[in-house]
């Protein structure tokens, strides 16, 4: 099987309140151009182009179609959309360097998360015949999943503070990130709940971004980076879209997908956990011990991008290879409500 | 021209009422909300689902049979909003649940009218509340909400007769957002207001973009170049209206054309009025008729509509590459 690596990873900076426009041509230009100055690779070199964004993000149907102008399409190119997290385009650029069809392909996801109302968009990934109409926001179903958790003793508040208080001291050395700092477990704890029993420092910052990776084939991959980030593992699995017909304890697709990616040999993983309980369930899910790192970058929970976030995962546990801090590490993307759905991305060098 | 800290932004509201066909499983499911009923369905492993799985989990099969559950069920896991959102069951503060309803061994999602978060428990005992008549037959909402005490007897709040079966629901959607325009479309509106037309050219390839676009299509880089453009040009292409259609503002027949502003690489459109519409032709030459200074504006519509110019027409090689 052709071997595929991780190359290059760009990631804007996390904002709050982009000035930019939701088509995201804006946040994706200079990244695009850093990830190029940094592999040394043009546009031209680009065999397939594939992005992750959200309509109902944007508000505008083909939203995605506009952010074709930041790659300069022309002469044409073969270019593909999800409407996903972009780690899921990042699949499809993989599976198409695979089958042959190209050496060099970019992921990109981008998103403007101000633009409308989040947690009230998210709604509409539920069921729409019986729970979409009643317009559940994402942070009161991640609290029901929270309190099912403390209630039957998988985690406690104290622990998920420790999650939030850990993310923010990692963030420190990121600076794309948008929430960081040292703030003292019991300092988070004292705060008031905002969907009881998660408190603000439980859920990831409303944020606007955007990331690209780069996929190189062999031994493209060998001419362009000095320590590819090769990957060995790449799978991703859905659970049922039943909220109360499934256990949100635990996140089976996610076990099921790190066991079938070999995650557990990761010593770095890149967790997509836009919530702190939702950290813990994914470490137990993909058998992480307890020396393993997860997420240096300070996480989602540190700056959640919507439909970058988890290409972003991917592209920091790449760099840990690329850099040499580590040889083994993991990407991690979620999707759908209260990790409905999860990718894992197992990553080594050779 | 400096570019402005802010651009341009306006809201953007969308909506719509979709209209959602059932099948036989929700329909029969919906059906029974509208006589006031509850039902689960059976899986394979014996587990009781309400609402019910449209196919089996395991199997993949649909349902047998639906079987009534409810209507009191049990809260199983909860949280309370403060500040409900537009569309949500209740505009004062209260719980969502997880109520595993009598009979069911799944959990269903909706909202607990306690009063207070202190009334909110994991095992509290919770009862629906119909919408009664004309609120109705249109799915989950039918059930209001649910109450932590059993109803006093009212007539809606028993079960009513079996109704027409029900096959379609509306699910009305409605989206607010704040939209915000690139630099580039920002530069050219706020002219539009001061009655002047600025492109941007790209530095690489040296098109002139009418509007601006983020990015260069062809390059990828952005064009921040600007180009002062006069308020004449020629007609592209062109469509004539015959149709009338709801909203329509001018009386058909009316020519709607791409017009291409001299110096200018791209077209945009724009009406035409001036002439009969049996005398638009490509390569036509125009000039823009402004509206009244005070009604000004950031918007394409300062500028009311193109005239012909009466010159000559363009030859179509000058113009055969912008089609």
């Amino acid at each position: 099987m052709t071997e595929v690596a991780v190359i290059g990873f760009a990631e804007a900076p996390n904002e709050r309140h982009s000035a930019a426009t939701t088509n995201g041509v804006e946040t994706l230009v200079p990244i695009f151009t850093e990830v190029f100055t940094a592999t040394g690779l043009t546009k031209n070199d680009i065999g397939f182009w594939c992005s992750g964004s959200s309509d109902y993000l944007a508000g505008r149907a083909f939203s995605f179609v506009s952010a074709v102008d930041a790659i300069g399409a022309f002469p044409p190119v073969m270019e593909s959309h999800v409407e996903m997290d972009a780690a899921w385009a990042l699949y499809e650029a993989w599976l198409k360097i695979l089958t042959g069809e190209a050496e060099i392909a970019l992921a990109y996801g981008f998103g403007k998360s101000s633009a409308g109302m989040l947690r009230r968009v998210l709604a509409l990934q539920l069921d729409p015949y019986l729970v979409a109409p009643l317009w559940p926001d994402s942070v009161a179903i991640a609290a029901l999943q929270a309190r099912l958790g403390i209630e039957s003793g998988a985690w406690s508040e104290h622990e998920m503070a420790c999650v939030a208080a850990q993310s923010r001291v990692s963030a420190a050395t990121n600076s794309r990130a948008l929430v960081s700092g040292d703030e003292p477990v019991q300092s988070l704890l004292a705060k008031p709940y905002i969907a009881d029993p998660l408190r603000a420092h439980d859920c990831a910052p409303v944020t606007d971004g955007a990331a690209a990776v780069i996929l190189a084939a062999g031994d493209r991959a060998r001419d362009l980076c000095e320590r590819p980030a090769w990957i060995t593992g790449f799978e991703h699995r859905i659970d049922s879209g039943s909220l109360g017909a499934r256990d949100l304890t635990a996140a089976p697709s996610a076990a099921a997908a790190g066991s079938a990616a070999r995650a557990a040999r990761a010593q770095v993983a890149e967790l997509h956990a836009p919530f702190t309980h939702q950290q813990i369930i994914l470490s137990r899910a993909l058998g992480l011990a307890d020396e393993v790192t997860v997420s240096p970058s300070g996480g989602a929970l540190s700056g959640n991008p919507m439909f970058s976030a988890g290409l972003a995962r991917i592209g920091w546990a790449a760099r840990a290879i690329m850099s040499g801090r580590a040889d083994v590490t993991l990407g991690h993307a979620t999707s759908g409500p209260a990790l409905q759905q999860n990718l894992v991305c197992v990553m080594e060098t050779r | 021209m400096s570019q402005p800290l802010q651009p341009l932004h306006a809201p953007l509201e969308i909506s719509f009422d979709y209209t959602r066909s059932l099948g036989p499983t929700l329909g029969e499911f919906v059906t029974a909300l509208a006589a006031r009923r509850i039902l689960g369905a059976r899986a394979s492993d014996g587990r009781v689902h309400a609402p019910p799985f449209e196919f089996d989990p395991v199997t993949g099969a649909p349902p047998a049979e639906l079987i009534e559950v409810g209507p009191a069920g049990t809260v199983v896991s909860w949280t309370w909003t403060d500040r409900p959102l537009d569309g949500q069951p209740l505009t004062r503060p209260f719980g969502w649940a997880l109520i595993r309803l009598d009979g069911a061994d799944t959990a269903m999602l909706h909202a607990v009218d306690a009063g207070s978060s202190q009334r909110m428990h994991t095992g509290m005992r919770v009862w629906p509340r119909w919408g009664g008549p004309g609120r109705s037959g249109n799915g989950i909402t039918d059930i209001v909400c649910f109450d932590p005490s059993e109803p006093a007897q009212e007539r809606w709040s028993e079960p009513g007769p079996a109704g027409e079966a029900i096959t379609m629901i509306t699910t009305p959607v409605r989206l607010s957002y704040d939209h915000t325009v690139s630099p580039g479309e920002d530069s050219y509106l706020r002219a539009l207001a001061q009655g002047r037309i600025v492109g941007q050219r790209c530095p690489a390839c040296g098109k002139v973009y009418l509007p601006s676009r983020g990015a260069c299509p062809v390059d990828g880089v952005p064009t921040r170049d600007e180009v002062e453009l006069p308020d004449t040009g020629i007609v592209t292409t062109f469509c004539v209206v015959n149709v009338p259609f709801a909203g329509q503002k001018i009386p058909a027949p009316y020519v709607a054309a791409s017009v291409l502003i001299d110096g200018a690489d791209i077209a945009f459109q724009h009406l035409i009025l001036g002439c009969a519409p049996d005398q638009v032709r490509m390569g036509m030459r125009v000039r823009a008729v402004w509206k009244p200074r005070a009604e000004w504006e950031n918007g394409t519509h300062t500028i009311d509509h193109f005239e012909p110019s009466g010159e000559p027409d363009a030859p179509y090689d000058s113009y055969a590459h912008h089609l």
